[in-house]
């Protein structure tokens, strides 16, 4: 009943409207990509600027996401300064004014948050440290779903007469992400206070959420990688107190994680971190059910 | 954290009493209120902890509601609030050359003046760059670029504005910025993967060509990246002169296309135009022995330039990065000497290429090749000048450089330069350093 109602409202919609009227939206990464279909359904056609197996720090303005920025009726970035190395070009050589900063179609999933690790001292000596704090915000499934609001209010803002269908999507959503939650929450409960080594920061959210107990960086200070002395340090400070698990991102260079887990006897486990981070991250609940399941595996 | 607070405002209150007895009124007044503001501290750290919590909790029960009003980061107050951002940029180099470095020029080429050339021996201090950059209302934006150069001077490399609310596509500049033909010209000195700019840059543009004037863009509304843009100008960079007149001295048509092919590749390439008149242009073309034929040129000047750049990143860790240029002048006008009319019948035709590729073969290495080359032509005029032949400077460059990180960068480059008219190669080897603090730039593609 419900299926065929659904099926009625579509073609409703697809015979009053011309197929090319969906919502053109440009998405930093996988996940706000995947948070943009499943709200916005047939009504936007997403396009994502990176993959999972790229570092968002590090992107280029290219051709294709200029040209891509030209003709979006939305960007939506994770915001915090992630994309400030790229984005700014993007849309100032985009021509496009409904996108810039402050406009309508501009949209940072960071401002609806509250982040991590806020610096209270802000000096580049510090390595890559963010002065909103951590914008890695999508590994805490919490953030995901307040993104989710705020993203519905947005697309609702933009097209006010599809208000009702992204009202019910997004509490569709809600719902099952809700449920979804609840199960990796569950799931997950044997990781509490494991004692964990990371990568990078960007691990933050997921321990944090998880209740993970982080021992150690792999990376001296944000974005720097390791020298051979500190990894040496590091493996004299582990060796007494090793920790369960040292985690990284299908994005990482495994070599140091790899070096470290020899020495130290813990397994290395390399995480999806986006969508589309592994085979079975295809989307955000593969995201989550991924990373839990490659922890516990591990463990 | 949040159940550290209260304990420490609850240590406080404890401590209290003693505190008073042993020190003076105006100690206990300070504990008092230290006290007061940790435990306002910590109840709002309480709230915003609750907040968060109500607001992370499913809002399933709000179904039908509107969705909860996202919190406001809170912006930076005060007179300081709207300063722009602002960036430096600080380098220097140490340059060993065999030869020396004053005589340099290049063989059939009129002298293009500027930023030309090895440089001076040993320790130099670069050009320190200062951008001040920032939106000025809804519809501009503003960018100031100066250079502070060793010699003690401030020179204006780019100010300019940029509109940001044009409608399909649309975008100009206003104000003196580098031009948009090719594909070099507008990457900033700190940008650029090598030392200096490729030879045929230096011989045709004097560097880089600038433009004060008017540019419009226009970026087409397809998946392809397709782009046209114009500019007029008053012409007063080589190999255009500002001249006497009201008129345009320079005008440029270039269109870009670009794209990606597959997950780790992408590309663009260029062709552009630029039309220029010079009016008493100082320097001539130099014979065999080296001695000027001529001081001045007075006519048109015309430059075709095509670019292209492939880049290949298969993982954050190694990029491969290939670029060409190819430029083609042709001038004809009147060429003076000594106050006097040499011929007025003058026309020459010029070109040049440079190819390179740089890698990133380690996470913080980088490693490059550049071949420069360039053909000098003999212009033709009446009477026909007496010792004249073709030119064709070169040049090879290696470049190896590390980047400790995003904002510092120190290279070598050692190059083989046979760009003078005495055929006799110079060997320059250049150590260079380049730091950026400040706001995190962005850079083109």
């Amino acid at each position: 009943m419900k299926n065929s109602i659904r099926l009625l409202v579509l073609l409703l919609v697809a015979g009053v409207l011309p197929a090319h009227a969906a919502l053109k939206v440009l998405a930093t990464t996988p996940d706000w990509g995947a948070l943009t279909r499943e709200i916005g359904g047939e009504r936007v056609d997403v396009y994502v600027a990176t993959t999972a197996l790229q570092d968002v720090h590090r992107v280029e303005a290219r051709p294709s996401l200029v040209a891509r920025a030209r003709s979006a009726d939305l960007v939506v970035a994770t915001g915090a300064e992630l994309e400030v190395g790229w984005l700014p070009v993007l849309i100032q050589e985009s021509g496009n004014s409904r996108i810039q900063p402050g406009a309508a179609g501009y949209f940072e999933a960071a401002s609806a948050l509250k982040l991590l690790e806020v610096p209270t001292t802000l000096d580049r000596a510090m390595g890559d440290i963010h002065p909103h704090g951590n914008p890695h915000v999508q590994l805490d499934p919490h953030n995901i779903a307040t993104v989710a609001h705020a993203l519905t209010a947005k697309l609702t803002a933009l097209e006010p007469a599809q208000a009702a269908y992204y009202a019910a999507r997004g509490q569709d959503f809600d719902a099952r992400w809700a449920d979804a939650i609840k199960r990796w929450e569950a799931k997950a409960e044997p990781l509490k206070g494991e004692r964990v080594v990371i990568m990078h920061r960007d691990q933050a959210y997921l321990c944090h959420w998880l209740g993970l107990n982080e021992v150690a960086s792999i990376e001296p200070k944000p974005g720097v990688p390791p020298t051979a002395s500190y990894l040496g340090q590091l493996v004299t400070r582990l060796t007494s107190t090793p920790p369960r698990l040292i985690l990284l991102n299908a994005y990482n260079d495994a070599k140091p994680a790899n070096w470290l887990s020899a020495r130290v006897h813990a397994p290395a486990v390399v995480l999806p971190f986006s969508v589309g981070g592994s085979p079975e991250a295809k989307d955000l609940f593969g995201l989550f059910d991924d990373t839990i399941d490659k922890l516990l595996a591990a463990k | 954290m949040l159940s550290f607070r209260p304990v420490a405002v609850l240590f406080a209150l404890a401590l209290l009493p003693a505190v008073a007895e042993a020190a003076d009124d105006v100690g206990a007044l300070r504990a008092e209120l230290q006290a007061l503001k940790n435990d306002y501290s910590a109840r709002v750290d309480a709230l915003e902890a609750r907040i968060q919590q109500l607001e992370a909790a499913p809002a399933v029960a709000a179904a039908g509601s509107p969705p909860p009003e996202a919190p406001a980061t809170r912006p930076a107050s005060g007179a300081s609030a709207f300063n722009p951002a602002i960036s430096l940029i600080l380098g220097g180099s140490y340059t060993n050359t065999s030869r020396n470095p004053e005589d340099w020029n290049i063989a059939g080429f009129p002298p293009p003046g500027g930023e030309v050339g090895p440089g001076e021996r040993s320790f130099s201090l670069g050009e320190s760059e200062l951008t001040f950059a920032a939106s000025i209302d809804p519809y501009f934006s503003g960018q100031l670029t100066a250079a502070i150069t060793g010699e003690n001077e401030i020179e204006v490399e780019e100010a300019f504005v940029r509109t940001t609310a044009l409608p399909d596509g649309f975008t100009g500049k206003l104000g003196r910025f580098f031009s948009g033909v090719g594909y070099l010209n507008e990457v900033h000195a700190h940008a650029w993967d090598f030392v200096d700019q490729p030879l045929v840059y230096q011989a045709m543009l004097g560097g880089q060509f600038r433009q004060e004037g008017v540019q419009v863009k226009w970026l087409a509304p397809t998946d392809l990246f397709v782009e046209f843009g114009a500019e007029a100008g008053n012409g007063g960079s080589f190999p255009s002169t500002r001249g006497g007149g009201n008129g345009l001295n320079a005008t440029t048509l270039f269109a870009h296309v670009g794209g990606d092919v597959g997950d780790y590749t992408s590309w663009r390439t260029g062709l552009a135009w630029l039309d220029g008149n010079a009016e008493d242009r100082e320097g001539g073309i130099a014979d065999a022995e080296g001695s000027p034929l001529f001081e001045s040129f007075t006519g048109d000047t015309r430059t075709w330039v095509v670019d292209g750049v492939l880049k290949w990143a298969p993982s954050p860790r190694r990029e491969l990065k290939v670029q060409g240029e190819y430029m083609r002048r042709e001038e004809s006008g009147e060429i003076g000497g000594d106050g006097v009319l040499l011929a007025d019948d003058y026309r020459s035709t010029q070109s040049g290429w440079y190819l390179q590729g740089v890698y990133l073969f380690a996470p913080r290495w980088r490693v490059g090749a550049r071949y420069d080359s360039l053909d000098s032509g003999t212009p033709r005029y009446t009477p026909a000048p007496d010792g004249l032949r073709s030119a064709n400077p070169d040049r090879l460059s290696l470049m190896l450089d590390w980047n400790p990180s995003e904002f510092s960068r120190l290279r070598a480059q050692y190059d083989w330069d046979d760009a003078r008219d005495d055929g006799e190669v110079d060997r320059v080897l250049r150590l260079q350093y380049i730091y950026g603090i400040g706001a995190h730039g962005a850079h083109k593609y």
